[in-house]
């Protein structure tokens, strides 16, 4: 009795937010996954559920594998370019610079424009126009003289999905950046003075004292980027509008549902796009609250 | 302890009993302009998305001369701007399926509102026409071909013209082109001359104008009733005429710019009023932009012709308004539909728009260079509706077909492409 008396009232000043998450929320996410076990499409209008068949065909649309290609390709140089600018970037500054927060801010700055804004810009920055129509970066090689340089960005058929990255690396490096100034910052100066002590040289500090610390920074960071680039969408509107050449998941979904009107195959991406963020998220969530615990 | 906990219930309790009135409010908030819609006795709510440009100016026309006929009955003007159409087809439908429709709303003649009549969003307005004697005014092909399962369910307010080739004389001229080509050959020769003067020999831009530029090579090549086949029964789609039109189409792309996935239209366009390009294919919203928007001068400074081998067909579109099931106002919905199919309001709107009249019986005059020659050829040519726009495929066959090009476009396999819209049409015919 008396523990109910302890915990009721805390769940009773919670449960609306409750209510409405799982309604909302679980709800919905319940629902979605109804809708794409169905035949809803078009505008027919009873519907019969027919199990896993809309994934089935997925699996063989080319249209879908191709988006997959470029989400990928999106993915790895999204992440690889972030954590490797970011990284250096905070290296940089814990080494100690003037004007620390100076630099800080300009890094973190991209962050706060939005991906359409930052789309539109990069979308004239990588603009491919051979000869005198050039501009943007092919421009800029041209006049460094290395011209070679100079190429088809996000609209080459085979590597055009890292393109599209470009604007996302540049927008999340400094966040990125923060994260590992913060993880810098948080390894006790009394280890590296520990392992200068026993002669290692600033290269093996960092090697065997600073980094393993950062490891959960790194995961975090991962996980951060990881869901952002699964559900990219506004950045490659922005730049590619609907067209095939640029397309992921995320966009085929809702050409599906907006302009196809094909309910249960853009309620089939949706779902599996949920799925590859809790393969994501999850373990992560499940690490967090273990090593809190253990704390 | 537990006394204490005690005296937080009360408050925790007003605090959920206020978290609900909020809701309630704003639940409240968000239901009453639709409240005082349906509380509106008397006005006409019509949904588009005219925000810009001639569009815009014509339907204010046709706005200021509503609401002078029409003093009890004020005109909503519902817009949502917007990538032709698409955010404000997002929003109609998240509306219908509100069940809040508006009184009309404009879509484009033809398939493209195959998915409202069947979700059952449309009433048929035959007794409109009838009434009206639109089908008599209109032509009879035009009438065939946006009727479905035997009944009408828009107005068209329009014609756009989807095959037109423009192009620009001074460039022509330097690479030694002599006449408008006007058959398969003599286009590959001028493109053939143009390239070898230095310029882009066709200017292309994003995908949808390549589904465009497709559209009107399969029309030359089939031919306007092969063509209508084609939507009407999918036999037609693995013939050597598709074939040999997705072969000439692959050979057409070789003669364009490579950046024509970041250029929209009007870019691709712009090349041919610079002198950057010799000829590009557009719809004839494109005289619009070269006469209003460059400032160049018909004739000398833009010229154009039908897409060779196109001539005489009329490879059209329109703009077209419905009557949606349980619009708060029908009756006054019925008279805006009627005044759409007049005369008065086709010869107001059109000029504007740069567009011309579906009715055979529009005033001459008041149609200047490029669109008096499009309004005569409306009246003897052969129709075909558009695909890239609507008129003869549902929304879910164009997406299909715009999968089918979009890989061909990074493949150029032309004979996966045929078996993949073949594969499309017997799913969808």
């Amino acid at each position: 009795m008396r523990g109910v008396r302890r915990w009721w009232p805390g769940l009773l000043l919670i449960s609306p937010s409750i209510v409405l998450i799982a309604v909302f929320v679980y709800g919905l996410i319940g629902w979605n996954a109804r809708v794409s076990a169905t035949d809803w499409r078009e505008a027919n209008k009873t519907t019969n559920f027919v199990g896993l068949d809309v994934y089935r065909e997925l699996r063989i649309d080319e249209r879908f594998s191709l988006d997959l290609h470029h989400l990928l390709l999106f993915t790895v140089t999204f992440i690889l370019g972030t954590l490797l600018i970011g990284g250096t970037l905070a290296l940089l500054l814990d080494k100690g610079v003037r004007g620390e927060g100076f630099f800080r801010s300009v890094y973190l700055f991209p962050m706060a424009i939005s991906f359409i804004a930052s789309g539109i810009v990069w979308r004239w920055l990588m603009n491919p126009a051979p000869g005198d129509r050039a501009s943007g970066l092919n421009v800029v090689f041209e006049k460094l003289h290395v011209g070679g340089l100079a190429n088809q960005w996000w609209q080459g058929t085979n590597w055009g999905a890292a393109a599209l990255a470009m604007p996302a690396v540049w927008a999340l490096s400094g966040y990125i950046m923060a994260l590992y100034l913060a993880g810098f910052r948080g390894v006790p100066e009394e280890l590296r003075e520990a392992a200068r002590m026993d002669g290692a040289s600033e290269l093996r500090v960092y090697r065997h004292v600073v980094f393993p610390h950062l490891r959960p920074v790194t995961l975090a960071a991962l996980i951060i980027l990881g869901h952002i680039s699964i559900k990219v969408f506004d950045l490659i509107v922005a730049i590619g509008g609907k067209q095939l050449v640029t397309e992921v998941p995320a966009v085929y979904m809702w050409v599906l549902i907006y302009d196809a009107r094909d309910y249960a195959k853009g309620a089939a991406i949706a779902t599996l796009l949920l799925i590859g963020i809790s393969v994501l998220i999850v373990p992560y969530l499940i690490y967090t609250v273990r090593s809190e615990r253990r704390a | 302890m537990p006394r204490k906990i005690l005296t937080l219930v009360p408050a925790a309790l007003v605090a959920l009993a206020a978290l609900m009135l909020v809701g309630a409010a704003s639940g409240a908030r968000s239901k009453s302009p639709a409240r005082s819609t349906t509380a509106q006795a008397n006005q006409l709510e019509v949904f588009s998305w005219w925000t810009g440009g001639g569009e815009a100016h014509g339907l204010q026309k046709l706005i200021t001369i509503w609401n002078a006929n029409h003093k009890g009955t004020p005109f909503k003007n519902e817009t949502v701007a917007g990538g032709a159409g698409s955010n404000a087809k997002a929003v109609l439908a998240q509306r219908l399926s509100a069940k809040k429709p508006p009184d009309s709303f404009q879509g484009h003649a033809g398939a493209e509102l195959q998915d409202y009549i069947k979700a059952g969003q449309l009433e048929p307005i035959d007794f409109i026409y009838k009434k009206s004697g639109f089908a008599k005014a209109m032509p009879a092909q035009l009438i065939k071909q946006i009727t479905y399962k035997g009944h009408l369910y828009s107005v068209p307010v329009n014609i756009h013209r989807a095959n037109v080739l423009w192009w620009n004389p001074a460039v022509t001229k330097k690479a030694g082109i002599t006449k408008a080509p006007k058959t398969w050959k003599e286009f590959m020769t001028a493109l053939d001359k143009a390239k070898k003067s230095g310029v882009i020999p066709l200017a292309l831009g994003e995908q949808w104008t390549q589904k465009h530029l497709l559209e009107t090579v399969m029309i030359a090549t089939v031919g306007p009733v092969r063509w209508a086949a084609l939507w009407r029964s999918p036999a037609g789609w693995s013939n050597a005429g598709v074939t040999l039109a997705l072969n000439r189409y692959k050979t057409l792309l070789t003669y364009t710019n490579s950046d024509a996935a970041s250029l929209t239209w009007q870019d691709a366009s712009k090349l041919v009023a610079d002198g950057k390009a010799a000829y590009n294919v557009m719809g004839d919203w494109a005289d619009g932009y070269f006469r209003i928007d460059l400032k160049k001068k018909p004739l000398s400074g833009y010229a154009w012709s039908a897409v060779p081998g196109t001539g005489g067909v009329y490879d059209w579109l329109s703009d077209s308004f419905t009557l949606p099931k349980g619009a708060p106002h029908r009756a006054a919905a019925v008279q805006w539909l009627t005044f759409l199919g007049s005369k008065r309001a086709q010869d107001t709107f059109n000029p504007v728009k740069g567009s011309i009249p579906a009715r055979k019986d529009a005033t001459a005059k008041l149609y200047d260079t490029y669109l008096k020659w499009a309004l005569n050829q409306w009246k003897t040519d052969k129709l075909a509706g558009s695909l890239a726009h609507g008129v003869v495929a549902s929304n879910a066959w164009n997406t299909d077909i715009d999968t089918a090009l979009g890989l061909f476009l990074q493949n150029k396999d032309v004979k996966k492409f045929q078996s993949s819209l073949v594969t499309a049409a017997k799913k969808r015919a």
